[in-house]
């Protein structure tokens, strides 16, 4: 089984194992990834870097395609508002 | 910070297509570069995971390794400044690519129909959610519900079960007549047979609807029901995912940008996979929707005609072989009229800017739609909008501007004034627009 990583999603610390993107680590802590224009919550959904629904604030930096980056212990990942 | 690299023959995009065009060309002693957006090589196909146990991937992979590609994985290609010089990003530098020629391999993305509830979080593209599960998204016990059109739903919920997903049913828009055309055009492909019996096998136990499509998706702030028409009758299904996706649709914004001939919606070729630019060939899907082994023969032809060198006849032959395939594909899964009705009024048709159905079907064309309602106009650049637009108003698609990625403001304010001529400053939201409120 590979290592696994702990990051932080919305100040909760979430432990997946490595080799997880963040859109994933973020459907496993149950948080969405962005609000859209009209205040919708989004979640990933291409998965593949096309459609930007999974755009989230990665390290401070705001959208960062989640489904596109892999985790990185004591990452701090939040819903791109 | 940035970085600048040269090569005979640059290959854009690391799915089968590329990394055949790649192989064969550096085999033959060129210096060949391969460039992928993804972080790893394989493309959407040959996605990495533990489970990789694709022979023929290994065994191209390995190919590349041996023939001594130079990989530039992670990088977005943007715009081509000047004629030889494409520039890309990747998430900490700017790069800047120089070639001789050129062999585009960008691969296709799934298309997508809006139906209301479609932005719910867990409604997810096939794909999408085949590549999540990849990455390590439990889905042990997940009901997932598979509904749209085209040969990945098989391979996705053959894919979802193995991994302990429940797939309650599996709608296919397409009717038994045509799929039974399908199945005819299988028995002729040796290899396309054993992969049917392997996905039969895999299938078992999951409930396949021809004739039916998702309706709508219900739920408060994550799906939580499906309701589908299953050869017309409509029926509620609880899950936990709706993976849905309508077959494919190539990428053509590089090939757009170039300047290549495009017919009907694909890259034109003529027999050596040479574009109407003739140091700019093209291989595998954006010629045509046609799957590996079509990306397989088209990118070696590219490859070897890249670098100076004739195929042999039996690659061609395969290529024939596969592009009858490619026309079956195409016959069989083209959708019908009834998803054209699937929008209600308030349904988003634009996910990136919100514009819902009702705003936008007065609009005579693409171009005046996104004028009027910035449909198109976020950050995926009508990437997902624009072919179900195509398919719901018959609207034709507009030209592409560079940059046809978001670029970083920073990036664009590294580059040189030889490499900025090419960007019309003017047209400023199409460059790394943040979520506007």
């Amino acid at each position: 089984m590979p290592s696994p990583v702990s990051v932080v999603v919305n100040g909760k610390p979430v432990s997946v194992p490595s080799g997880t993107t963040v859109a994933v680590a973020m459907m496993i802590a149950g948080h969405t990834c962005r609000t859209s224009v009209t205040g919708e919550p989004r979640g990933p959904f291409c998965g593949m870097g096309i459609c930007f629904e999974c755009r989230a604030v990665v390290n401070g930096i705001p959208h960062s395609r989640s489904c596109q980056i892999l985790c990185e212990s004591g990452m701090d990942v939040r819903t791109d508002e | 910070m940035s970085s600048a690299h040269s090569f005979d023959v640059l290959v854009i995009g690391a799915g089968p297509a590329g990394i055949a065009a790649a192989v064969r060309a550096a085999e033959r002693g060129v210096r060949v570069g391969i460039v992928d957006d993804n972080s790893t090589l394989g493309g959407q196909i040959w996605r990495g995971g533990s489970d990789q146990q694709d022979e023929s991937a290994s065994k191209w992979r390995e190919r590349l390794r041996d023939a001594a590609v130079f990989t530039l994985p992670g990088k977005r290609v943007f715009d081509q400044p000047v004629a030889g010089v494409l520039l890309a990003e990747s998430d900490h530098e700017l790069c800047e690519l120089r070639y001789k020629n050129l062999v585009v391999a960008t691969g296709a993305r799934e298309r997508f129909l809006p139906f209301p509830g479609w932005t719910l979080p867990n409604v997810l593209g096939a794909g999408g959610l085949q590549a999540m599960v990849k990455q390590g998204l439990p889905i042990r016990g997940k009901r997932v519900v598979v509904a749209g059109t085209g040969p990945l739903l098989l391979a996705v919920a053959a894919y979802l079960r193995k991994h302990g997903a429940q797939v309650p049913v599996l709608c296919e828009q397409a009717p038994w007549s045509r799929l039974a055309g399908f199945a005819t055009a299988l028995v002729s492909e040796p290899t396309k047979i054993s992969q049917a019996l392997r996905l039969t096998g895999e299938l078992a136990g999951v409930s396949f609807a021809a004739n039916s499509w998702p309706l709508a998706a219900h739920g408060q702030n994550q799906l939580e029901t499906v309701t589908i028409s299953r050869s017309g009758k409509s029926q509620d299904i609880p899950c936990d995912y709706l993976a849905c996706g309508f077959h494919l649709v190539p990428n053509i914004e590089l090939p757009l940008l170039l300047g290549c001939r495009i017919h009907e919606g694909f890259v034109h070729v003529d027999d050596l996979q040479q574009t109407s630019i003739s140091n700019i060939f093209c291989a595998g899907e954006p010629t045509a929707i046609g799957g590996v082994d079509l990306a397989l023969a088209e990118g070696q032809i590219a490859g070897l005609a890249a670098s100076g060198h004739a195929a042999s006849a039996q690659l061609f032959r395969q290529r024939e072989r596969a592009r009858r395939f490619a026309r079956v594909l195409d016959r069989t899964f083209r959708l019908r009229d009834e998803l054209k009705h699937l929008p209600s009024p308030e349904t988003f048709v634009c996910r990136c800017e919100d514009v819902p159905f009702s705003r936008l079907r007065n609009h005579a064309s693409w171009r005046a739609a996104k004028l009027h309602t910035r449909c198109g106009m976020g950050p995926c650049q009508g990437r997902i909008c624009g072919p179900a637009s195509e398919f719901l108003f018959n609207w034709r698609p507009d030209s592409v501007r560079p940059p046809i990625f978001p670029v970083r403001v920073e990036n664009l304010a590294a580059l040189d004034d030889s490499q900025r001529l090419a960007i019309p400053f003017a047209t400023g939201d199409a460059y790394a627009r943040p979520n506007m409120k």
